[in-house]
Order: C-alpha cells, then sequence, then structure tokens
C-alpha cells in the first residue's frame, strides 16, 4: 500500500507552464524526497496529487488507482501546521479519520503521547510552540487512513534547534509506522539525512533532473550528519542542482 | 475582571465629576427643569414614574428581540447561501455592499404607509437595520477562511457540507459576532425611532409624550434607559461570544 507513479505530469497556470513531463515513483513504505527551488512547483505537484487541480497532461496513480482529480486519497499536511485554531489538539489529530468517518480515539491518545504532547489532548493550538504544532500535524497524518503522506516544507518555519529534533522524530515514528512518506524540502542537508530518495526538480518549468538514492542504514542518528560520507552526498547534489538552480540556496 | 476595575476607576471618576458639575450648576444658577432638569431630579422621577413607563419598556424590549432575532437569522441565513452559491454571490455581493451605505431607518415612513402603525413595520424596520451589518460581515468571514485549511480540507477528502461545517463556519463566527455586536446597538435605536412614527407603547412613546408636555425630567428617563438597554444588550452577545470562542489567546490591554 502507498505506492505512488507520477506519469508524464504537465501543468500550467493560464500559459505559464509550471510542470513539464514530470515522472517518477514512491515504493510502498519508501521516505522520498523533493528538492527543488522555490516556486519550481513542488506545492502546485501535491495539489495534483491530492486531486484539488487536474494535470493538463499526464496520470497520477496510487495503488494501482488513477487518481487524476479524485481527492481523499493521500494525507496532506500543508507548508504551516493548519491545525484548524477552535479545535483541541486532541480533535484536531483525529480531523482527518473523522473526515474519512472512522475515529480511533485511543490510538490518537497514544501517538500524541508518543509525540510529548500529553497534557495538551485539550489545549488549543495557539497554546503551541510551532515544533509541537507540526508534530499534532503530523500525528494527524498517521491517524488518517490513507497510506500515502505528503509533507510540504514542514520544518521550513522552525529553527535549526528544533528542525533537528523534529528529523529526528519525524524518523522514528514513521519507523514504528510504516507509511510512504513524499517530503518536500529545500534543505539538502534534511533531504539526505531523511531521505531513501532524493527526486531533484530543476527551475520551472519542472522536471526531474535527477535521482539519488541514499544508502545510509536505518535507523539514522545525527552523527551521520558529521561523516565524511554525508559531506560527499551533500556536494554530489548540490552539483546535481546544478549552476542554473545553485544560487538559490 | 481585576484589571478592569484597577483601570476602569478614571472614567468612572470622570462620570461623577461631570454630573456633579452638571447637578451643582443648574442649582446655583437655577436652570429651568423643563430645560434642562438636574440629575437628581430626573434620577427622582426615574424612580417615582417607575409604575408608569416599566410597560414601555418591556415593550421595547419585546419589539427590540423580535426584530433583532429575524434581522440577524436573515442575514446570516443570507449571508451563507451567497456563499454556497457563487452564482448568487455574483449577481448580488455588490448590491449588498453598495445598500449597506444606505441608512435604512429613512425607509420607515414609507413601511408605516405601507404596514400601518401595528408591529409588522417596526419589526421591519429593526430587522433591516440588523440585517446589513451581520450579512456583510458574516460573507466576509466566509471569504477569509485561510487558503491552506481548506486546501488540507479537501485532499483529506472532506465534502461540501464538511468543509463548511468543520471549517468556514468556524473561521467565520468571529465574524458574525462582530456583527451581531453592532446589530445589537442598532437594533434599540432601530425600535425607538420606529415607535416615534406611532406605536401605543414603547420607549419611544414615552419620549415623546414626555417631549411634548415639557416634561423633560422623563425624556432623560428614556434616553437613559435606550442607553443602559444598547449597552445591556452589547454586552450579552460579548458575552455569547467569550462563551463560544475560547481559542484566541487572551489578548493583552
Ligand atoms: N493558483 C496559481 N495561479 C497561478 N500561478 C500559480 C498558482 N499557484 C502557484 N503558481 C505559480 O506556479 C509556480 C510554482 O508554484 P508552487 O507550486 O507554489 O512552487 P513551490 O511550492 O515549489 O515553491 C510559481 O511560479 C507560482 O507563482
Ligand atoms: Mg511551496
Amino acid at each position: 500500500m502507498g505506492e505512488l507513479s507520477i506519469e508524464h505530469l504537465f501543468k500550467a497556470y493560464g500559459n505559464h507552464p509550471v510542470l513539464a513531463d514530470m515522472h517518477f515513483t514512491v515504493n510502498e513504505g519508501e521516505f522520498v524526497s523533493i528538492l527543488g527551488p522555490s516556486g519550481s512547483g513542488k506545492s502546485t505537484l501535491f495539489h495534483l496529487i491530492g486531486g484539488i487541480l487536474e494535470p493538463d497532461a499526464g496520470d497520477i496513480w496510487l495503488d494501482g488507482e488513477k487518481i487524476n482529480g479524485k481527492r481523499g486519497s493521500i494525507s496532506y499536511t500543508p507548508q504551516t501546521p493548519s491545525l484548524l485554531p477552535w479545535r483541541s489538539i486532541l480533535k484536531n489529530v483525529m480531523l482527518g479519520g473523522e473526515i474519512q468517518g472512522n475515529i480511533d480515539k485511543n490510538e490518537a491518545i497514544e501517538l500524541i503521547e508518543y509525540a510529548g504532547l500529553s497534557g495538551y489532548e485539550n489545549a488549543y493550538p495557539f497554546e503551541l510552540s510551532g515544533g509541537m504544532k507540526q508534530r499534532a500535524a503530523f500525528i494527524r497524518s498517521l491517524l488518517s487512513p490513507q497510506p500515502l503522506i505528503c509533507l510540504d516544507e514542514p520544518f521550513s518555519a522552525l529553527d535549526e534547534f528544533t528542525r533537528l529534533e523534529m528529523q529526528k522524530w519525524l524518523l522514528s515514528i514513521w519507523q514504528e509506522h510504516h507509511r510512504s512518506i513524499l517530503f518536500v524540502t529545500h534543505n539538502i542537508e534534511e533531504a539526505i539525512f531523511l531521505s531513501d530518495r532524493i527526486i531533484v526538480l530543476s527551475q520551472t518549468p519542472a522536471y526531474v533532473k535527477e535521482i539519488f538514492t541514499i544508502p545510509f542504514s536505518r535507523p539514522r542518528d545525527e552523527d551521520l550528519l558529521l561523516t565524511e560520507e554525508f559531506l560527499a552526498w551533500k556536494k554530489t547534489i548540490y552539483r546535481g542542482l546544478g549552476n542554473d538552480v545553485q544560487k538559490n540556496y | 475582571m481585576k484589571q478592569l476595575m484597577q483601570k476602569g476607576w478614571k472614567p468612572v471618576l470622570v462620570l461623577v465629576l461631570l454630573i456633579s458639575i452638571w447637578e451643582l450648576s443648574s442649582r446655583i444658577f437655577q436652570v429651568p427643569s423643563w430645560l434642562l432638569p438636574a440629575p437628581s431630579l430626573i434620577f427622582r422621577t426615574g424612580v417615582e414614574d417607575w409604575l408608569n413607563y416599566q410597560h414601555h419598556i418591556l415593550s421595547t424590549i419585546r419589539l427590540t428581540m423580535i426584530g433583532f432575532l429575524i434581522g440577524s437569522t436573515s442575514g446570516i441565513v443570507t449571508a451563507v447561501m451567497l456563499h454556497v452559491i457563487p452564482a448568487l454571490r455574483e449577481a448580488l455581493y455588490s448590491l449588498l455592499i453598495i445598500s449597506q451605505n444606505i441608512p435604512v431607518i429613512v425607509l420607515a415612513p414609507l413601511l408605516v404607509v405601507w404596514f400601518g402603525f401595528g408591529i409588522l413595520p417596526k419589526i421591519i424596520i429593526i430587522a433591516l437595520v440588523c440585517f446589513f451589518p451581520i450579512a456583510v460581515s458574516s460573507l466576509e468571514g466566509f471569504r477569509q477562511t485561510d487558503r491552506d485549511l481548506l486546501h488540507y480540507m479537501k485532499m483529506a477528502g472532506a465534502g461540501k457540507q464538511q468543509v463548511f461545517w468543520k471549517l468556514e463556519w468556524p473561521s467565520a463566527l468571529p465574524y458574525v459576532f462582530s456583527g451581531l455586536k453592532i446589530s445589537a446597538t442598532y437594533s434599540v435605536m432601530g425600535a425607538v425611532i420606529s415607535e416615534w412614527l406611532g406605536a401605543d407603547q414603547g420607549i419611544g412613546v414615552y419620549m415623546t409624550m414626555a417631549s411634548s408636555s415639557f416634561r423633560t425630567d422623563r425624556v432623560f428617563v428614556s434616553i437613559l434607559f435606550v442607553i443602559v438597554l444598547s449597552m445591556l444588550f452589547f454586552s450579552f452577545i460579548m458575552l455569547a461570544e467569550k462563551k463560544m470562542i475560547r481559542w484566541k489567546p487572551e489578548r493583552e490591554e
């Protein structure tokens, strides 16, 4: 479950092409990052996969079903944590399930505890820090029944320290709940640290420029960030981005 | 509440001071009471005349409530309709915004011509006065729905009804309340003006009778009650808002 296949996808806003022949797959249980400069069309890609936009050409397949323009088949977290301000944390994390008609309160409470948010079940989002809100948003994705989780730059608004904590936390919780994850970022280190594979996009109109398979074994910890190999990968991918986009990083 | 007490004493002091000056000067200069009655006289009239005017107040409260309920309900329903039916919105939205600038109260004499002096034209006036602020404010609330949240809801597979009840309605609620607060004060004014045009009871009636017999003290008593009613009504809505909207940080003054 959670196998995504993007086949020759094209999308333009008016006569401004954004995606041009986008083509890649995400395998079952895989963690794939999409790395691309700002404005290259990453969010647009998610809106297509999520079905609130229709592609101009090409197909999107999820577990053998064509999901062009079909909503509700993936679990998505926008760039902002997007918790509903009027719902308690507990009710927020159950929202994805609630929309699909299946609520598991016990599992929700369990995951809230795992996210270090015990005691905040009945708090409103404004009472939480940025990192806590992101964790709650991610739990909401895990509690949603869809097999593929799409995260759009979830950590970009966090400071460097919180960011590393969140990355480690994300890896540990993902290891226990095997789901496919498609993760958008414009941070090279983050992509290497988290992913099985990294898809590098060109500037707009975006196509897949290169795909890197990251060989580091799991579980990974932060010591990895200081190794020679990690640095070597950083260089490789930085070069992979090409001269035309390097100025954006 | 404590904060309010600590900060509230200054305006109260000013008020007390003003009333004292008024009282003193009307005694010293012997202002005739039909021109400007002293606060003490107004107070005495208010107490002594209570049995004569209390039914007027009750009648105005009832009228205000009915008009307010009808006006705000139809305002909210209209806003929802315009929001969920795009064709309707395109046709009516700009008209609604423009008609906001018409002081509805000028329609009152016309309504009297059409519907007479009964309760119906009065309710229509109050309802109209309440309708526009609530309709416009609620519609603005729906329009302000967060785009990211909307995308989230849609991608999670939420249907139109779920999007409305789980997202758009709660996010518009603060706007609905700000419309309700404006209308609450307008509605009392609307009721009094509609009573001026002809009625058998109500604060407006008591007021016109008092003014035509130069009982200025009674006019002041009515003015006082209009102010108190407006303020009560406003705080009632504010209280309801505080009870219903708890997801916002307490604003530090
Ligand atoms: N609704 C829209 N209408 C028109 N142009 C858009 C719209 N959304 C995004 N774009 C444009 O498409 C390009 C890609 O945007 P986006 O997918 O948000 O990029 P990213 O998420 O990679 O930063 C940008 O140039 C942006 O201005
Ligand atoms: Mg984006």
